[in-house]
């Protein structure tokens, strides 16, 4: 059986809608502890070490689970918070959990990287480490968390293939089903392709608008 | 104002302790510009920081305008800092803002908006005199000028004090001159009081009045910048007063005397104040009769009083030598003799001539 235009038309709408919408939820949870994980280590603005120990381990716990394990592991919480354990709806909160802890790590390093001078004239000025937060370090690491948002995009992307384990569809789903497990080498190659191109797109995007934020 | 009572400050990592300040007993009086110099590792970076209190004193106080800042609460010292501007050696702009940004940066983290400040950030621009760079952000602009931005944000609050972590150690002298000039400027029209921490006995030279000498975690010596330069009591000092006023004969010139086979001695005349104004060598030439070969000589500035010293070696008879010595030191200016090697001896006047009459 051939694969139809509208086939992959819709795939390729489950795999955005997938992409997106646990970009948006993963990518505030990344900032979120990509923050905590940076501001709460020892001698950072507010130390803590309570913190720091609980959030660090969670982290990796989630970034040591392989994403097709992860998919499964966590299907009752899935229903719990999608109300079903199967489709793309619910595909994203696995997706989610996922992409969060990983990006955290992106959002951590690129908040290292920020030069330890600018926190320390921040301190001099009287600045609450709130405004520190977002006054000096944000801004001062803004074009390298682009460079990280665009890595975890890439990285969703691929997640999203897995989702077909769950009734997720999108575009991994039908090289699967219908390329693989049908012979059909044809839905694989554009099914790739169509990957190929998804990932130039983000990849190209990132890159031009990390060099407009660093203005060069 | 800013005292310095019994404050210590012991770093603590993986069990080691460290004591970066010992009993810092200190006072820097409104108005000063205070340097404070060392080798890296002394601890002058340690004590500018306990004054806005980027590091607690272990122990001991730290006075800043009457008041103990340690024992404020976390929303007060913010306020107070208002009151501290600080600078840095590497500057510690914020990359991603305009310069215009950058300065307005205080105010903005007290709650007024961008509009509200301009007119106090243009005021401040043009006083540094990077009004032009406004719009500009910090990797289109020099070392010096990145450093006026600096100190255009470290005003912009109005403060009463300026901390100076090193300000001129990543300039090159051209510019070290201007920024120095600038911290001058910033002391007399806005009565601001200066700390200022360097390893460059120049910046020291140039716009301080009083200094602190630092080794070790102590401050070894401290007094008004003409004393410390004349009368060095410290082996350290003595380096560093040595790095901007030198007072050695080249090796190449002991060399070509010890070619000379005629009898001669090599004095170091040291000049303070007024004597510096004195033709004391021709004098001496014209009394005795000694010839004198002038190896190397040093005259500078300090606080508008002149300082200096000259090498000269003494050729004639040693007897003569020794009345023309004794003449010299008559003059009021300090004496002592120097050998081969490069050490120096000071000169004991009675046993010197008593010697030379009976000898």
């Amino acid at each position: 059986m051939e694969v139809s235009a509208e086939l992959i038309l819709n795939a390729l709408w489950e795999t955005l809608y997938m992409v997106s919408v646990s970009l948006f939820f993963g990518g505030l949870i990344g900032i979120f502890l990509g923050i905590l994980l940076v501001v709460t280590r020892k001698g950072h603005i507010l130390e803590n070490r309570l913190i720091y120990s609980v959030v660090n381990p969670i982290v990796n716990i989630f970034r040591s689970i392989p994403f097709i394990i992860l998919l499964v592991a966590i299907i009752p919480f899935t229903r719990l918070i999608a109300g079903t354990s199967i489709g793309t709806t619910a595909a994203i909160v696995p997706l989610v959990l996922h992409i969060g802890p990983y990006f955290s790590r992106l959002v951590e390093n690129s908040l290292l990287e920020v030069d330890e001078g600018i926190i320390e004239a921040a301190k001099a000025m009287g600045a609450t480490p709130l405004q520190i937060i977002y006054r000096f370090l944000m801004p001062e690491a803004f074009s390298s968390l682009i460079l990280s948002l665009t890595t975890a995009t890439i990285g969703l992307v691929g997640a999203t293939a897995m989702a077909g384990a769950i009734g997720g569809g999108g575009l991994g789903d039908v090289a699967i089903t219908y390329g693989y497990q049908r012979f059909s080498s044809i839905t694989i190659l554009v099914t790739v392709i169509i990957l190929v191109i998804i990932v130039q797109g983000v990849q190209e995007i990132g890159n031009r608008l990390e060099r407009k934020a660093r203005r060069m | 104002m800013i005292e310095f009572h019994q404050t210590s400050k012991v770093f603590e990592s993986n069990g080691n302790k460290v004591e970066a300040l010992k009993d810092i007993n200190l006072t820097i009086k409104k108005g000063d510009i205070f340097g404070v110099i060392g080798f890296s590792g002394a601890g002058k970076s340690t004590l500018l920081r306990t004054v806005n209190l980027l590091e607690y004193p272990t122990s001991g106080e730290v006075i800043v305008e009457g008041r103990n800042l340690a024992n404020l609460s976390q929303h007060e010292i913010r306020e107070a800092k208002k009151d501290i501007g600080m600078i840095f050696q590497h500057f510690n702009l914020v990359h991603s803002k305009t310069v215009f940004h950058n300065v307005a940066m205080p105010l903005l983290l007290s709650g007024y908006n961008k509009k509200a400040v301009e007119n106090r950030v243009y005021e401040i621009l043009r006083f540094v005199g990077i009004e032009e760079k406004a719009e500009n952000y910090p990797e289109q602009l020099s070392g010096g000028q990145k450093q006026r931005v600096g100190i255009a944000r470290a005003l912009v609050t109005n403060p009463s004090i300026l901390l100076c972590d090193e300000p001129t150690s990543a300039l090159d002298p051209e510019t070290t001159k201007s920024i120095l000039n600038l911290l001058k400027q910033v002391n007399e029209e806005y009565k601001i009081t200066i700390l200022i921490i360097t390893h460059e006995m120049e910046v020291i030279k140039q716009i301080c009045n009083r200094v602190a000498v630092m080794e070790d975690g102590q401050i070894i010596e401290s007094g008004n910048v003409y004393d410390i330069f004349a009368h060095p009591k410290t082996d350290t000092t003595r380096k560093f007063v040595k790095s901007v006023v030198r007072d050695e004969v080249p090796i190449s010139v002991y060399r070509l005397l010890k070619e000379n086979s005629h009898f001669s001695r090599i004095f170091k005349i040291e000049f303070f104040g007024i004597n510096s104004g004195q033709p004391i060598i021709s004098k001496t030439a014209k009394v005795y009769p000694v010839e004198i070969n002038v190896l190397f000589g040093n005259i500078t500035e300090l606080q508008g009083i002149p300082f200096g010293n000259l090498i000269v070696e003494l050729i004639g008879d040693e007897y003569e030598i020794k009345r023309a010595i004794e003449f010299i030191m008559k003059q009021n200016v300090k004496v002592k003799e120097v050998f081969e090697d490069g050490s120096e001896r000071g000169i004991d006047i009675e046993r010197f001539v008593g010697n030379a009459l009976h000898g």
